[in-house]
């Protein structure tokens, strides 16, 4: 088991024949993921990478059996996208476009959640399961597999975490980008619940940055409903508040949102949480090894 | 993105969201014939920068001007601009330095009967925008927050509704408005909303929102912020930017497509991903050191980038070494390498600098690096490169 995707997971790319959409196609199709096709407005009837492009996603569904999508459509576009994709009945639905406007995930939020379809993102790198299936642009062959599930609001952070647990022969389930906006489609909450649920996953790595209240929410939660251990890791202690660090929904507004919090309510509960970036494989060690002798 | 409240005030006044008569003027000589024309008995002349405190703020060139200034007389108008413009506020929003005044906004008096705060941002946590409303007007809300959370009244609304007139009922009765101000409010709010979702803001905030002797509510301040990633549908607000607010060297950096943020310390930063950025500024303060600024050169950048980024980083005079930490993803190590290599050669270092490579073609860009004559340290990991770089400043160079 995993979460999310597996080997059997079918997959579509919607904005397949941009550059940056073709790229990533390719680097998944080289991974191992089942990559079936891709949707263009427009562009229905082209082949990309060796796949068939459609016009719509409904007909790529049909055609293909997709059960996933990656969207790198750009922003302006991308809500729609989303909506499309969920119009089309597809269960995991990846946006990796960054920059797409807060309102716009508002209204589409609450289409997502009248459905039963699972949003990851946006302005995230994707999800992958180690050995199986990588839906995004993360670089595939730092991540080995075994019984780590990481989840994070980071890109290259994430990539320094698996890096790090792959070292220490941990390894990893599925490793889940949540993305860097403010309004995202899975929180640590709904990856908890997953990883909780999922045999194969013995620890949890949670990767948390300033701004919004997150992983105070993921705290209580874990506090109350989780059994495996979790450690975890804050990035910005040294952010100025006021100041957006890069990411749209990484920003200290109105003395909330600070580093300092995020780690006293994870640690108050029970959450094992690394002070350095470089201690985040071994913060993970210490949260099962503490489990083990407990 | 940030605009002023004379700008805020505008599009208010747009929305039917009232406000007072005002104009904004950039001379001493133009706030006289301003308290004229708006032809009452007081005005209030207020400083024009984005940071909040102005009214508690002094000049640092007239010690005894505060920010904000009620006047009676066209000839205290133009004194009071006169010792604004051209000046610097030192608000506690703005260090030490403060903020130089380039307009001012002279604006009518008004009967003031009860003066409330009113606030709308983006709630995370509901992904719904959330009003705010509390009695607490004029003071600072973030203090009310914290000491006396029962004291503000929210509501949440859906963008394509809008708010609905019963929330608005139910924010009356608790903020204690009664007669026709309820009228008055529902009209008010209803407005505030359209423009908060219309306009992609992500916040708005009037503190104070005042109902006058009459009933009527009215927006004597205006702070606006908003989505930066929807300015691609908002071209007229996106040119009411102001330059002058910005620190030049983070404009320049956006102009470049790089994120960069401008901290106090003395070592640089040059980074890929924000998370990762974020991570590095974090390790160089558990060192010991003190990071110079975030700098994130994003996924796909190239070389031009990078040796922009390096030149932004290098600009800064207090910067004394360069730590570079790159986890390649779809980054390759050895395009940054190659990057580093050539900024060398064009930006030149003059202060140390440590390079910790990870991931995609790392091998090559290492070999990159070892077969340049650039000056630097490599290190292995996260904690070998903080260690390293906060070593150089510890050695007498």
């Amino acid at each position: 088991m995993s979460i999310l995707i597996n080997s059997d997971t079918k997959v579509i790319c919607q904005g397949i024949t941009g550059s940056v959409g073709e790229f990533h196609t390719q680097g998944c199709l080289e991974y191992g993921t089942k990559m079936v096709g891709g949707v263009t407005p427009g562009k229905g009837g082209q082949t990309v990478q060796g796949l068939p492009v459609f016009d719509t996603c409904e007909e790529a569904v049909r055609a293909t059996g997709a059960n996933a999508t990656m969207i790198f459509v750009p922003p302006p576009f991308a809500a729609d996208a989303i909506l499309e994709a969920i119009d089309a009945d597809i269960k995991v639905i990846i946006a990796i476009t960054e920059g797409i406007p807060a309102m716009d995930m508002v209204r589409v939020n609450q289409r997502v959640e009248e459905s039963d379809s699972v949003l990851v993102g946006p302005n995230c790198p994707g999800v992958i399961t180690a050995d199986e299936c990588k839906i995004g642009i993360m670089p595939g062959y730092i991540h080995q597999k075994g019984k780590v599930g990481i989840m994070s609001r980071s890109g290259t952070l994430t990539y320094e975490a698996v890096w790090q647990t792959s070292n220490l022969g941990l390894g990893q389930t599925t490793c889940v980008g949540l993305g860097g906006d403010p309004i995202v489609g899975t929180s640590f909450i709904d990856c908890l619940k997953l990883f909780q649920a999922d045999d194969e996953t013995e620890a949890i790595l949670m990767i948390g940055e300033i701004g919004g209240t997150a992983e105070e929410e993921a705290a209580a939660f874990a506090k109350e409903h989780v059994t495996k251990p979790v450690a975890a890791f804050i990035a910005g202690r040294t952010a100025p508040p006021g100041k957006r660090m890069g990411h749209a929904g990484a920003i200290i507004s109105g003395g909330k949102g600070t580093a300092a919090e995020k780690m006293a309510a994870l640690e108050a509960a029970g959450i094992e949480v690394a002070q350095s970036p470089a201690d985040m494989g071994a913060a993970m060690q210490r949260a099962i090894d503490n489990a083990t002798s407990a | 993105m940030k605009i002023h409240e004379f700008q805020g005030k505008q599009l208010f006044a747009k929305f039917g969201v009232t406000v007072l008569e005002n104009r904004v003027v950039t001379s001493a000589a133009e706030a006289a014939s301003a308290f004229d024309e708006l032809g009452g008995p007081v005005a209030v002349v207020k400083a024009q920068i984005h940071a909040g405190g102005r009214g508690k703020g002094t000049f640092s060139e007239e010690p005894s001007q505060h920010g904000v200034q009620l006047v009676k007389s066209a000839q205290a108008a133009t004194e009071a601009a006169a010792k604004m413009l051209g000046n610097h506020l030192v608000t506690i929003q703005t260090g030490p330095e403060g903020k130089r005044v380039n307009q001012v906004l002279i604006e009518a008096g008004c009967n003031i009967a009860r003066e409330l705060y009113l606030g709308i941002v983006l709630d995370r946590a509901a992904a719904m925008p959330v009003l705010m409303c509390s009695q607490e007007g004029g003071v600072e809300i973030e203090k009310v927050a914290h000491e006396t959370p029962e004291k503000i009244f929210k509501e949440h609304f859906d963008p394509a509704q809008g708010i609905e007139s019963f929330q608005v009922r139910k924010l009356c009765k608790k903020l204690g408005i009664s007669g026709k101000s309820v009228r008055a409010a529902d009209k008010f709010i209803k407005a505030l909303c359209r423009m908060f979702v219309d306009l992609d803001c992500s916040l708005m905030e009037i503190n104070p929102l005042v109902i006058t002797g009459e009933g009527e509510l009215v927006a004597l301040d205006s702070k606006i912020n908003f989505d930066e990633n929807a300015m691609f549908r908002h071209s007229d607000i996106a040119e009411m930017r102001d330059f002058n607010e910005e620190e030049a060297s983070e404009v320049k950096a956006s102009d470049a497509g790089l994120s960069y943020v401008k901290l106090e310390g003395n070592i640089g930063c040059l980074v890929n991903g924000a998370g990762l950025a974020m991570s590095t500024m974090d390790i160089i303060k558990l060192h010991g050191g003190e990071p110079a600024n975030f700098l994130d050169v994003g996924g796909g950048a190239n070389e031009e980038q990078v040796t922009e980024a390096f030149r932004i980083i290098l600009s800064d005079e207090h910067v004394k070494a360069v730590l570079v930490n790159i986890f390649g993803g779809i980054m390759k190590c050895s395009t940054i390498a190659e990057a580093i290599v050539a900024a060398a050669q064009s930006v030149g270092f003059k202060v140390p600098l440590v390079v910790r490579l990870e991931g995609t073609e790392v091998e090559q860009g290492r070999k990159i690096l070892e077969e340049s004559d650039v000056d630097l340290i490599t290190a292995t990991d996260l904690s070998d490169a903080a260690e390293k770089v906060v070593a150089t400043l510890r050695q007498p160079a």
